[in-house]
Order: structure tokens, then C-alpha cells, then sequence
């Protein structure tokens, strides 16, 4: 397994296609009180180097739960998944993905700088390479200044901001993003939603994002998938014709609704609107 | 100016007036319960006594039933500032003897609480065998428990009373901060844990970096209220155990020998050690969670 390394040659669409995460007949049963709960059936779906896969569907469709197993925090109940061509926990122990939960959950007792540098102490980078390396994502993510601060000094996007720049430390290949924007309002979203192409296009992650927002899943996929519940399977993988470069206007443009469209009555078919 | 003005009224102000009336009320009722002695003094010496007679009297008896503050007042000072520090009837003296066993307790206390603790964080066994003897232990009554420590513990070579006092000290206050640091260490919610997963950090690493970081405030908060019960679990330890230094031992002695100023004065002491002592980690905690950037 190559150690996951700093990616800064863009892989651009006409490179070879490298399947990072592949899902087979993916089946997820949690046993609970009021008996076993379906959270995932039949998922079958790949996710290719450089994708950004946003996975959109109403509460209790799984979506989530999927990114927890690909995150090997969930263990699946049937089927097969690898990343990296690795079991999930595998993957998890060379630490191939950054993960950035709904909420920033920034440790209050540590600076922001101290904030991203938590994962390279645990990791065991050099002093040095640890400054550096804060250094470099938090300018990433537009923080620079700010290293010295708390994060109760900090609005609620900067901290999300923040938890991203802890996930890209390492140099993950993978970002796993639950929610990242939920809690944020609309105008800061839209900032954050047009910082966060700009960096996968710098960075080229393969980004798997879990949304409830379908002008967002839009905007920033390559492919939505849609998914539906009780039980969470996937209704729908829609490719995303925009172009990678995608200014903010494009929301307003016919093909932009045309996708949204295409997302809503693909909700619609899978009963994401009876939740 | 006008902040302090407005800072005198909103807060000096109303605490000044809540300790009068504590005082008015103290008087009164020194005036009430002495007053009888005096009264059977004077009929017995066949004299009448005016009303501000019998008032002075009440105040100024050697031997009241309920000393008024500023008897007890000079009585402080007599044995503190006025005695020499190495007098058998220095509270200074005695205060000290008290306040060794008392940190020496919190010390011991503590260490065992927060071990504790983490034993029943990280182990559900340790949790099902010992969380139960931990709420027993502090429903026996520690009079009873302290005189068979201090008998125990000669036997078994530990001489001297610091030991033994130290020993029911801690005994008092490991709880509140085993308590205090469960929760503490418990702290962290799930996603916290999760994001630990996702590094792959060890569990040591979780321990220092998460879990015991969580537990600051918390173990603060235990730690005033530990501090306090290892002042009265040292107290308690010079009672039963014929002691003859320290404040627990003047309130014995005090009551022994009929001696009501002198009870009043080592527990006057008492209460002034225990508020500094509450009020030094009450510092402690300001100057941490400021340190740590969890304050303003």
C-alpha cells in the first residue's frame, strides 16, 4: 500500500479511471429495541479518483450511515466494500480519508492551529512538518491569521472551516464530508460551497458529501446519488454534465435547473418526499 | 466613578445588608438565650436589673450559651495574633496540624478518585464492582469508621496521627471527585470518539488528548467540594480519636472543659480555612481554564 501522498498534478477527466471505493450488494441491518432497522440494502455503487459524489436523499435513507461504513465506523452486515482496493478498517489505519463531521467539533481547549494540528501529533509528524503543514491548509481554507485564536472566538463557518483544514492535515485522498454546511445559514453555505470546489480542484480529493440540499448537491458534484428509504438504497446515480469550473451564477443557468430537476423527481420517484 | 457607584449599590450593598441581618439576628438571640443565666444571677443576688443591664451582661458572660461575634472575634485574636505560634493554645497552631492532615487527605483523596475514575471509565467490570462499594463507603458514618482507623493503623507499623487523620480525609473527599471525573471523562460525545477512530489514534492517545482535557472543568468543580470534605474529614478524625492538637481536638477540649468561646473560635477557624482553601482552587480553576482558553 503507497503511503497517501500530496497530490498537486491535476488528474483531469481524460486520466485513466482508478476506482477508490467499491460497493457490492452493500447490506447494513442495525438491531435495535424496537427490532432490526434496514439502513442500508443492496448498495452497489463506485466511486472513482477525483469524483466528488454528493449523496442526497430525505432523513433515515442511509446516507450517512454509507459514509460511516466507507469510514469503517459502521460494520456492514452483508455484501462487500473496499477502499483503496483495502477493507474500510484497513483503509482507516493508514488513515486514507480526512472526515468532517455536521458539526466542527473543534477541541475548545486547543487553538485553531492547535485544532489541525491534533491529527499530525497523533500521526507523529516532526515539530517542523507540523507547522508547515498548518500553515499550508489553513491558508487552504482561507484561515491564515487566525492560527492563535479559539475556536469560540470564531463564527460558525470559520469553524467549519477550521474542522476541514484538520481533515486535509494528512493529506488524505479521500474527504468524507457528513453534512459539513448544515448547520450554516444560506449566504455563508454559498461562500463555503465555492471555496470547498475551488480546493478540490486544487487538491484533486476524491470527496464523498452527504447533503439535504439539492442546489448544493448540484453545484459541487460530479454525481449525485439519490437515495430513498426504509430500507436506505440507492434510487438513482445522476452524472453531472456542468463543467468542473463552476462560478456561483451557474445556479441560475437552464442546465443547472435542469439537474435540480432531475434530482427533485428523482426524489420524488424513490418517496423522498413521504419521510 | 458611576460603575463603581452602580457596582456598590448592585452588589456590596445587598450582601452587606444580608450579613447585618445575620448579625442582628446572632445578637438577638445571644440576648435571648444568656439572658436567663444572667436574670437567675441577679435574683439569686437579689438586685433588678435594667434592660441595658441585662443586655451588656448577655454579651459579656465567660461562659455563654451563645457567644456573640465579637467575644468570639477577641478570642480569635487572643489566641492567634496575641499567642506565640508554638503555644499549646495557638489556633495558628492548631490550624496547621488540621490543615497538613487536611492536604495531605485531598491529595491522597483525589489521587484515589481520579484512579478510580479511570478504571471505571475503561472498564465495565471495574464499573459493576466498584461504583457500588464507592456510594456504601460514603453512607457509613465516618465517626464511626475514623476511631477503627486510628486503632487499625499502629497496628499494621504506620505510627503518628498525620497518617490516620489523612486517611479519613481522603476517605471524604475521593468521592466527589470520583464522581467529578466519571463525568468528566465521560464527556467527550460520540463524534469526538469517532474522530478519533478516523486518525487511528491509540487509546492513550484518546486518554490525553480527548477524554482528559474534556474532564478539566469538571474535575475543578469536584475539587472545591473535595477540598471542603477533606477539611471536615480531618476535623472529624481529631474528634473520637483523643487527639490533643489541631481544631478538632479545641472543640473537644472546649466541650469537655465547658468552654464555649473556645469552640466557637476553632470552628470560627474552620470556616475561614475551608472558604480560603475553596477560594485558592476556585483561583486554580480560573488560571487553568484560562490557560487552556476555555474562559474568557
Amino acid at each position: 500500500m503507497e503511503k497517501p501522498l500530496q497530490n498537486e498534478q491535476g488528474q483531469g477527466a481524460d486520466c485513466p479511471k482508478e476506482t477508490v471505493i467499491r460497493a457490492r450488494d452493500l447490506d447494513l441491518v442495525f438491531q435495535t429495541n424496537d427490532g432490526p432497522v434496514h439502513a442500508l440494502k443492496d448498495i452497489t455503487l463506485d466511486i472513482d479518483r477525483g469524483d466528488f459524489v454528493s449523496f442526497i436523499g430525505p432523513s433515515g435513507c442511509g446516507k450517512t450511515t454509507f459514509l460511516r461504513v466507507i469510514a469503517a465506523l459502521e460494520e456492514p452486515t452483508g455484501g462487500e466494500i473496499t477502499v483503496n482496493d483495502l477493507t474500510p478498517d484497513e483503509a482507516r489505519r493508514l488513515r486514507a480519508y480526512g472526515y468532517v463531521f455536521q458539526a466542527a467539533g473543534l477541541y475548545p481547549w486547543r487553538t485553531i492551529a492547535g485544532n489541525v494540528k491534533l491529527p499530525l501529533e497523533i500521526i507523529g509528524f516532526t515539530r517542523e512538518e507540523q507547522e508547515e503543514r498548518v500553515k499550508k491548509v489553513l491558508e487552504l481554507v482561507d484561515l491564515e491569521g487566525f492560527e492563535r485564536k479559539y475556536p469560540w472566538q470564531l463564527s460558525g463557518g470559520m469553524q467549519q472551516r477550521a474542522s476541514i483544514a484538520r481533515a486535509l492535515a494528512f493529506d488524505a485522498e479521500i474527504l468524507l464530508m457528513d453534512e459539513p454546511f448544515g448547520a450554516l445559514d444560506e449566504i455563508v453555505r454559498d461562500h463555503l460551497n465555492e471555496q470547498l470546489l475551488k480546493l478540490w480542484a486544487r487538491t484533486n480529493k476524491t470527496i464523498c458529501f452527504v447533503t439535504h440540499s439539492i442546489p448544493e448537491a448540484v453545484y459541487l458534484s460530479t454525481h449525485i446519488v439519490v437515495m430513498s428509504p426504509r430500507p436506505g438504497r440507492i434510487h438513482e446515480v445522476i452524472q453531472n454534465p456542468l463543467p468542473r469550473e463552476r462560478p456561483l451564477e451557474i445556479r441560475d443557468t437552464p442546465e443547472f435547473l435542469e439537474v435540480a430537476h432531475r434530482v427533485r423527481e428523482g426524489l420524488k420517484a424513490g418517496h423522498g418526499y413521504d419521510g | 466613578m458611576a460603575m463603581t457607584g452602580d457596582w456598590m449599590r448592585e452588589k456590596v450593598l445587598p450582601v452587606l445588608t444580608v450579613v447585618a441581618a445575620i448579625f442582628a439576628l446572632w445578637y438577638a438571640a445571644a440576648i435571648w438565650m444568656n439572658s436567663s443565666w444572667t436574670l437567675a444571677q441577679a435574683e439569686r443576688a437579689g438586685k433588678t436589673l435594667t434592660f441595658t443591664e441585662i443586655v451588656k451582661d448577655t454579651m459579656s458572660q465567660s461562659r455563654p450559651k451563645l457567644p456573640v461575634p465579637h467575644q468570639i472575634a477577641a478570642e480569635i485574636w487572643k489566641s492567634t495574633v496575641k499567642m506565640k505560634l508554638t503555644s499549646k493554645r495557638s489556633l495558628i497552631f492548631h490550624g496547621w496540624i488540621t490543615l497538613r492532615a487536611t492536604l495531605a487527605g485531598f491529595a491522597l483523596g483525589t489521587a484515589i478518585g481520579i484512579l478510580m475514575a479511570i478504571a471505571i471509565v475503561y472498564s465495565r467490570t471495574m464499573e459493576l464492582s466498584l461504583m457500588p462499594w464507592a456510594v456504601i463507603s460514603q453512607t457509613i458514618p465516618i465517626v464511626a469508621l475514623a476511631p477503627m482507623i486510628v486503632v487499625v493503623l499502629p497496628k499494621i507499623g504506620i505510627e503518628g496521627r498525620l497518617i490516620p487523620k489523612a486517611i479519613i480525609s481522603a476517605y471524604l473527599c475521593y468521592f466527589p471527585v470520583l464522581v467529578g471525573m466519571v463525568k468528566g471523562l465521560r464527556a467527550p460525545h460520540r463524534e469526538q470518539l469517532d474522530l478519533m477512530k478516523t486518525y487511528n489514534a491509540s487509546g492513550l492517545q484518546s486518554f490525553l488528548k480527548l477524554r482528559l482535557p474534556s474532564s478539566v472543568p469538571y474535575l475543578f468543580t469536584s475539587l472545591k467540594i473535595g477540598i471542603a470534605a477533606a477539611l471536615v474529614g480531618a476535623i472529624v478524625g481529631e474528634l473520637p480519636t483523643g487527639a490533643v492538637r489541631g481544631l478538632g481536638a479545641r472543640i473537644l477540649i472546649g466541650d469537655q472543659f465547658g468552654n464555649p468561646m473556645q469552640i466557637w473560635a476553632a470552628l470560627t477557624c474552620a470556616a475561614i480555612l475551608a472558604g480560603v482553601l475553596i477560594m485558592i482552587v476556585g483561583l486554580l480553576q480560573r488560571i487553568t481554564l484560562k490557560r487552556m482558553g476555555m474562559a474568557e
